[in-house]
């Protein structure tokens, strides 16, 4: 009974501090609970205003900022550890030497073996902490939004990957050799390559990098409008809504809750993978045989 | 009215976003980041946590190899103080065995020589005996016979004056003595 009461009053309050949000939408209270209806997220979520140089090419928005937040705190992270790095480690150190360690021996060396896996390890074990910290910002309050959600930094990783392998793979086979040996995989009669070549063609060019890219894109943009939809949601059955349908709002704060571990686990699935399958690019481009 | 005209604009707009299509800002701004990680990365913080990762890996492979010198070292040293120990007791026995043989061997030529001499000295002695046994019996026949024949002679008279009968009656005296003293003894 009191409960109710309590939420009558509430109500009440937030009903007049909308009142006066409409009037000073600037209010500190009208920012938390005004609202006006229901938004359901959109991909506009992913265009925020431009910060700076709105309009040119050196446009800087909100995205933009949590990836240099979070970039600067990924290399100060591992710039402190690593300078004070000693023989004996203590437990930071420890924690980041099982994360190089995890890339390393799960990952790199599981695909390509020992030998062929050295050159590649820096470069895949940065790939693989960026991807991380850049998926983890999605969950972090107040950044609020994952570093790769926005295709360009996938695209610039995946092609990253894409000149490598395709550079490595020709440095070791030569030009000719190398599409030949992608493109006309030898153990397959000859009226077959009409339609394995197109294929291989596809596939090696094509849809390697581009799925790399837009797998880990599409992975962060669901994920954040799904926490967006939760949160939304959230917000609306707590404050909007009236009678029984504000109960409803734990249950989607429930959820809200959920799939931010399940997007933590994601964060770190899909570097994982992205690794993983640059590593079998990578060592594919190597292989003398297909 | 003009609101409203810019909330639809800004929805169009929002709608016309393609979220595989990326803005050449988002491209600018994200090579720029990754490569500065990268570089970051790969040239700096890497390599010094692979240097202390190599220099611990060497310190654990110094200390197993060090380890393992010194115990092969203190199992020669054993091997050489078991083999020294041998050795010396197989040297202790022998010495102990020669000198065991010596003094057999001592004893034995003492006992013999003892034994030769101690033979020497009795012959000797009974050489000595029978000497002088031999000249007491000598004396004795020569002075006695004497005694007894002027004894007799004094109490027979002139009778027994002649030689001849007086050596016989003496020497048959003394050997009947001579048999008599045999018997007692």
């Amino acid at each position: 009974m009191r409960i109710l009461a309590l939420e009558g009053a509430l109500h009440a309050a937030v009903a007049e501090t909308s009142d006066a949000a409409s009037s000073d939408s600037s209010g500190f209270f009208g920012w938390l609970f005004g609202s006006d209806g229901f938004h359901a997220p959109s991909i506009s979520e992913f265009y925020p205003d431009a910060l700076a140089f709105a309009g040119t090419i050196f446009e800087f928005n909100r995205i933009e900022l949590v990836r240099v937040i979070a970039a600067f705190f990924m290399i100060l992270i591992f710039w402190l550890v690593a300078r004070s790095a000693k023989i004996v480690p203590g437990r930071g150190q420890a924690v980041v030497e099982m994360v190089l360690d995890f890339v390393r021996v799960q990952i790199v060396e599981e695909v390509m073996g020992k030998e062929r896996a050295k050159r590649f390890v820096p470069f895949l074990t940065t790939l693989f902490i960026a991807i991380v910290f850049f998926n983890m910002t999605g969950v972090i309050p107040f950044l609020n939004i994952a570093g790769t959600s926005l295709i360009g930094l996938p695209i610039i990783m995946a092609l990253w990957v894409y000149v490598m392998y395709l550079s490595v793979g020709i440095k070791k086979h030569g030009l000719g050799g190398y599409l030949k040996a992608n493109l006309f995989p030898p153990g397959v009669p000859k009226p077959i390559y009409l339609l394995l070549t197109p294929i291989e063609f596809l596939q090696v060019f094509i849809l390697r990098p581009a799925t790399l890219a837009l797998r880990l894109a599409a992975n962060m943009i669901a994920g954040h409008l799904l926490l967006v939809l939760c949160f939304a949601a959230t917000q609306y059955f707590f404050f909007e809504a009236t009678g029984a349908l504000k109960a409803a709002g734990v249950v989607s704060l429930a959820a809200g809750f959920g799939f931010t571990l399940f997007e933590i686990f994601v964060a770190l699935l899909q570097a994982y993978v992205f690794v993983m399958l640059s590593s079998v690019y990578l060592n594919m481009a190597l292989e003398e045989e297909h | 009215m003009l609101s409203l005209s810019t909330i639809v604009l800004a929805e169009s707009e929002g709608a016309s976003h393609n979220p595989i299509i990326p803005a050449p800002y988002d491209l600018l701004w994200s090579t720029v980041i990754f490569v500065v990680i990268v570089v970051a990365f790969v040239k700096v913080i890497l390599p010094k946590l692979q240097k202390v990762l190599d220099e611990r890996a060497e310190l654990i492979e110094g200390g197993i190899s060090k380890a393992e010198k010194a115990q092969a070292e203190a199992a020669a040293a054993l091997e050489e103080y078991t083999a020294q120990l041998t050795e010396a007791r197989a040297e202790a026995a022998r010495i102990r065995e020669d000198a065991r043989a010596e003094a057999t061997q001592i004893l034995s030529e003492s006992r013999d020589k003892a034994s030769v001499e101690a033979e020497r000295i009795a012959a000797t002695a009974q050489k000595q005996i029978e000497a002088e046994r031999q000249q007491a019996v000598v004396s004795l026949r020569t002075e006695v016979g004497s005694l007894a024949t002027e004894l007799a002679s004094k109490i027979v008279g002139e009778a027994l004056a002649d030689d001849a009968r007086q050596q016989r009656i003496v020497n048959g005296f003394l050997d009947d003595l001579e048999s008599t003293v045999k018997a007692e003894a």
